[in-house]
């Protein structure tokens, strides 16, 4: 993954976006996205302590219970949503690819806004995803309009 | 009840004029000794004790929970989600090999419970238990046409499934499992204390108690028979001792929710797995406390102020047998059957559906073990019966399983019917020694 630089349309346009894998030079307007391997290996630190029991360490889930982490629209789709499941926890009936899931995801919103970007960088590029990685300043931003 | 059956049989064969020669027709139900279904040549993937043979009566038929077995061998089985607009399969064998070749659907809901009595099957939703007027052959008459015996039980997703037995008073019993994982003001979240006291209670955590033949009965007509169970799929009515009993799902993640009095380690090993043999009035403890099979005490919850060592619980009922953490237990059925060896008589059979919270550990659980009873007491060690239903591999996480053991039943003959609700296989368990 080392020379691709993953890079996010410049807006977040509808609630699903696309995320585009280009070759460097990123767009101008986008932000600097690679994940690099430190953000991966600390937010790896921080989803083994905190997200490991219900999504399981290849992130597959539990069937019934805790849903997948793999390409659902919610790790791929919109970082503000993304964000806010973690900074609200959810608990709502909803399909997420395919299956139904049943128990609560608790907030997370003890974590500080650098762990918070650092767990979602990981997820969204491991297990078989790759989408741009969550910066500190776009959890901020999440966490002040949440306010 | 074997002279019913058989007169049963005897009048359907009669009726449809066939040629069948399943093996309830062949050996007669209840008849003591070898089954005569053959078993797969390799025994649907199971390993069994010296003596017994499996097969795989059906395969892929959605996620399959709990299961009943008619006098003449039919099966019905109920799906966590409806497939098909079906929510409950009748499976039939028609020309006796042992293998479903007919099959049909009804009930439009997702589900876990279903139980055979009398003349009706009973079957729930996650809110609602319903009745289906059964036919001579134990054939439901107007599957469109339910009746409501109760509605409204309690749904707020976590521990949602509703589980069913009937006692042989009128009496339906029905778990309504906790909305939560041990009272926290803020479920599953670090350092959240206990609600004292837990609120939950009021309406969940426990055994509900209905009359079977009254409808539309809702919440208020009903008695809470027995409290302080956070979540129970498998239960059953130990007829020899005409009594509940009941396995809970014992309460999750210790480490994640108090770090720094638990350790990874003992978090995927605490707390025990419990059966409980209930009377009306049980209280079983949660959330306030935990039990610890390693010194075999009832610990106070750390949500209440527990810390690992101190106990709690005085007054709350003690396990009847306490099994490793997190395994899920899904299934009990006390076999009542003559096929089986002498020493299954009146035992308890438990399906693990398979643990989850034992990360970083490997899973554990996913198999279905025997507990000897002699007098409504375990009289030896609890020991797997059934196991290989995950396949070859250690099962790291759930998902790594291929097949989940969920729901038990005994046939007519004594063969012991199980559930996987991962692939949706049937199984039936058989002695095959002559
Ligand atoms: C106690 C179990 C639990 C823990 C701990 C937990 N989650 Fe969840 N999570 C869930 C459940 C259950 C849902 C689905 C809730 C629903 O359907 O309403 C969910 C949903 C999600 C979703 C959206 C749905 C999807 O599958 O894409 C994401 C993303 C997510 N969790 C990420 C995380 C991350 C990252 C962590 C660790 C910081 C974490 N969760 C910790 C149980 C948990």
């Amino acid at each position: 993954m080392g020379k691709w630089i993953l890079a996010v349309m410049p807006l977040l346009i509808a609630g699903l976006c696309v995320t585009a894998q280009v070759k460097k030079p990123a767009k101008p307007t986008a932000k600097p996205v690679a994940a690099s391997s430190a953000t991966i290996a600390r937010g790896k630190a921080l989803y083994r302590q905190y997200c490991i029991s219900c999504h399981q360490e290849n992130g597959s889930g539990v069937p019934r219970m805790n849903p997948p982490l793999i390409k659902t629209e919610y790790v791929l789709g919109d970082k503000t949503r993304l964000i806010g499941i973690l900074l609200n926890g959810f608990n709502e009936d909803v399909e997420i690819n395919g299956d139904y899931y049943s128990n609560p995801m608790p907030s997370q919103a003890a974590l500080k806004d650098q762990e918070i970007a650092d767990i979602l960088s990981y997820v969204r590029n491991s297990f078989g995803n790759k989408a741009s990685t969550v910066s500190a300043a776009e959890v901020t931003t999440v966490r002040e309009a949440k306010k | 009840m074997p002279m019913q059956t058989t007169s049963k049989v005897l009048l359907m064969s009669v009726i449809a004029m066939t040629t069948i020669t399943s093996s309830v027709f062949a050996g007669g139900p209840d008849k003591p000794g070898a089954s005569v279904v053959k078993p797969d040549a390799d025994n649907a993937g199971l390993k069994l004790p010296a003596g017994f043979g499996a097969l795989k009566v059906a395969e892929g038929l959605g996620r399959t929970r709990h299961i009943a077995v008619t006098n003449n061998g039919s099966i019905y089985v109920k799906l966590d989600r409806a497939k098909n607009n079906n929510g409950i399969l009748f499976l039939q064998d028609t020309n006796g090999d042992g293998k479903v070749d007919k099959q049909s659907g009804f009930g439009n809901y997702g589900g876990t419970g279903i139980y055979v009595k009398g003349d009706y099957l009973y079957a729930t939703s996650n809110e609602n238990i319903y009745r289906y007027k059964l036919d001579a052959q134990q054939q439901v008459t107007d599957p469109a046409n339910p009746e409501t015996v109760v509605s409204g039980l309690l749904d707020r997703r976590q521990h949602e499934s509703k589980s069913i037995v009937l006692d042989d008073a009128g009496n339906i019993y029905v778990n309504v499992g906790a909305y939560s994982n041990s009272c926290q003001t803020q479920d599953r979240t670090q350092g959240s204390l206990g609600m004292q006291p837990c609120p939950v209670l009021d309406s969940a955590g426990g055994i509900w108690q209905f009359k079977a033949d009254k409808l539309n009965q809702a919440y208020g007509d009903g008695v809470r028979y027995a409290t302080g169970l956070r979540n129970v799929v498998g239960l059953d009515w130990n007829k020899s001792q005409n009594q509940l009993f009941v396995m809970q799902h014992g309460r999750d993640q210790l480490h994640d929710l108090f770090p720094s009095l638990y350790t990874e380690k003992q978090s995927a090993d605490l707390p025990a797995e419990c059966m409980y043999a209930l009377k009306q009035g049980s209280d079983c403890g949660w959330p306030y406390i935990y039990y610890d099979p390693f010194t075999n005490r009832k610990m106070l919850a750390p949500e209440y102020g527990g810390d690992g060592k101190k106990t709690g619980g005085e007054t709350a009922e003690n396990p009847v047998v306490a099994f490793p953490a997190h395994m899920a237990p899904n299934g009990l059925l006390f076999y009542t059957g003559t096929q089986f060896p002498e020493k299954y008589r009146n035992g308890a059979f438990i399906a693990f559906h398979g643990s989850w919270n034992r990360s970083p550990e490997n899973q554990a659980g996913y198999y279905v073990v025997f507990v000897p009873f002699k007098d409504g007491k375990p009289s030896g060690k609890w020991e797997v019966f059934a196991d290989g239903f995950a396949g070859p591999g250690p099962v790291k996480s759930p998902g790594d399983a291929q097949h989940r053991p969920c729901g038990l039943a005994q046939g007519p003959d004594g063969s012991l019917y199980v559930t996987d609700d991962a692939k949706g296989t049937v199984y039936r368990i058989v002695y095959k020694a002559k």
